[in-house]
């Protein structure tokens, strides 16, 4: 993964505090953040709107076979999460003993994702823990 | 646009391949297919080769200049096609417009992956490119991972089961038992499947379409010119392509592939057929639900429908539509880049009639079906017997 550690440096404010978009001339509302519009092309006037982190469980499971640069949490929960402002995203579900369905609702965490290559750059990212 | 006509077609035997390189399997598929169609390389115009990450998988980029002399082409433009697992279907599409536009009349049209040289790590991560790398594989979503989130909510809305899941693998092992190209030649029982090892709940490993070397190969020509070359030319009748979000999560529904649906509906619009009139197809089951949403989204089945009448046998060999009889992904195997091209073979194969003890009796009209990523790029061919 160390390949993609530099991409991991952008978008910070996406990874960090859950910042997405909204497009001001239609309303609709983007997670991750985007230049253009689905629906108003070059009249896109996008701003930058933080999202409250709080959603439903949309889909799930549970990754037993990992790629490489999650070998060592490996089996772990991932879903796609319905984010209360209506976009979805999808990310880590952390085991707080509470059972995964469609329809839990989670917030989210912030919380180590991997560590990259040998010298162990730590990784953070949000992850969803159920409520 | 002029019409165009598969006149050569060629196949390696797929699985692993140890013995053989990547060029080694684009040869014995290409020469194969230049044999059949009774053509030598001198005689090829331009090379069109899909191969999705040679460069993860064996390191060597610049890929068709490379197939292209080996082939013993000369000096053609040769030009390498990435759509992920959906390479292979694409590069068919870009030979079907070359020729069909005028520029070029006898193209090649390769598929090939060797895949086996790496671990199953390093595979899961470079097939986990063909999603979205930031959001996906960096959340540590794997590529089984995506198709595993659509199965949970296709079950969740529709009540279809893991066991109606499993019946898509029996199916195709035993297709694939028929088939002497294919990876597995063994039947399955829906037990096995159950049982198997979990990858992504709730799919397990025999859910999943194996990591495989191979290659294919077809020559395309213009359809007038055709039976210069063969008594037996298969027209091209529709060649269609779509797009969709790369992310799952950026999609409105998850339990079908809009991709899918939109260039099912073009390729019947440009052929002027429905659903009904096909006879054989060759889906992308790359992994078992991955054939229920494809069944669904090209209009065989109602949604929600595809999986109990799968499970019933209506897409068994000679049943009402007979899918996958090449034994599909899950039992011929899935060399990504070669996938889309091994599917216009075995379809050529069906309507020639020479596809053996898997034949379609009366097999007129047959369809490709070929996805790239978690339905990020779909590509559907709809090909006719002509004799
Ligand atoms: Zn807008």
């Amino acid at each position: 993964m160390e390949k993609a550690s530099a991409g991991m440096w952008r978008k910070i404010d996406s990874r960090y505090n859950l910042v997405g978009s909204m497009c001001e001339r239609c309303g609709t509302k983007y997670f991750p953040q985007r230049a253009i519009c689905r629906n108003c092309g070059k009249d896109t006037k996008m701003l930058h709107r933080k999202m409250s982190g709080r959603g439903t469980v949309y889909s799930h499971s549970e990754i037993r076979v990992p790629a490489e640069a999650f070998k060592e949490s490996a089996p772990y929960t991932v879903g796609i999460i319905e984010l209360e402002e209506g976009p979805k995203v999808e990310g880590h579900i952390i085991d707080n003993g509470k059972k995964v369905e469609i329809g839990t609702k989670v917030k989210t965490a912030f919380r180590k994702m991997y560590t990259d290559g040998e010298e162990g750059l730590i990784h953070y990212h949000f992850k969803f823990i159920p409520e | 646009m002029r019409d165009v006509a598969i006149i050569g077609i060629g196949l390696t035997r797929f699985g692993e391949r140890w013995e053989h390189s990547l060029r080694d399997l684009m040869a014995e598929a290409g020469l194969s297919a230049l044999t059949d169609a009774g053509i030598n390389g001198k005689d090829v115009e331009a090379l069109y080769a899909g191969i999705m990450a040679s460069g993860r998988f064996v390191g060597q980029e610049h890929i068709a200049a490379l197939l292209a002399d080996q082939l013993g082409f000369d000096n053609i433009p040769a030009t390498r096609v990435e759509n992920a697992c959906a390479s292979g279907g694409t590069a068919l599409r870009q030979g079907y417009i070359a020729v069909a536009s005028g520029i070029h009349d006898i193209v090649a049209v390769g598929g090939v992956e060797k895949m086996t040289d790496v671990t199953t790590s390093e595979a899961t991560t470079a097939l986990g490119g063909a999603g979205d790398q930031e959001w996906e594989l960096n959340q540590g979503i794997t590529f089984p991972g995506l198709y595993a989130l659509m199965a949970r909510r296709h079950m969740h809305e529709y009540g279809t089961t893991v066991e109606q899941m499993a019946a898509v693998a029996v199916k195709n092992h035993l297709n694939a038992t028929k088939n002497k190209y294919a990876q597995f030649r063994k039947e399955i029982t829906i037990d096995e499947v159950l049982n198997s090892k979990p990858v992504a709940d709730p799919l397990k490993i025999l859910d999943c379409s194996p990591l495989s070397d191979g290659a294919a190969a077809v020559i395309l020509a213009p359809l007038d010119i055709a039976r210069k070359y063969t008594d037996t030319p298969v027209k091209i009748l529709a060649s269609t392509q779509a797009t969709d979000t790369l992310c799952l999560a950026e999609r409105g529904s998850i339990t079908g592939l809009k991709a899918t649906a939109v260039a099912g509906e073009k390729a019947y619009k440009a052929s002027g057929l429905k659903p009904g009139d096909i006879d054989v197809a060759e889906v992308h089951d790359c992994f078992t639900i991955a054939e229920i949403l494809a069944m669904e989204d090209l209009g065989f089945f109602k949604k929600g429908a595809a999986a109990k009448a799968i499970s019933e046998g209506e897409t068994a060999l000679n049943a009402r539509l007979s899918v996958n009889t090449s034994g599909g992904l899950k039992g011929c195997g899935h060399p990504v880049g070669a996938t889309g091209v091994k599917q216009a073979v075995e379809i050529t194969m069906q309507l020639r009639g020479e596809a053996e003890g898997r034949q379609v009796s009366g097999a007129e009209i047959g369809m490709t079906h070929n996805v790239g990523g978690s339905g990020a790029t779909a590509v559907v061919h709809i090909l006719e017997r002509t004799n």
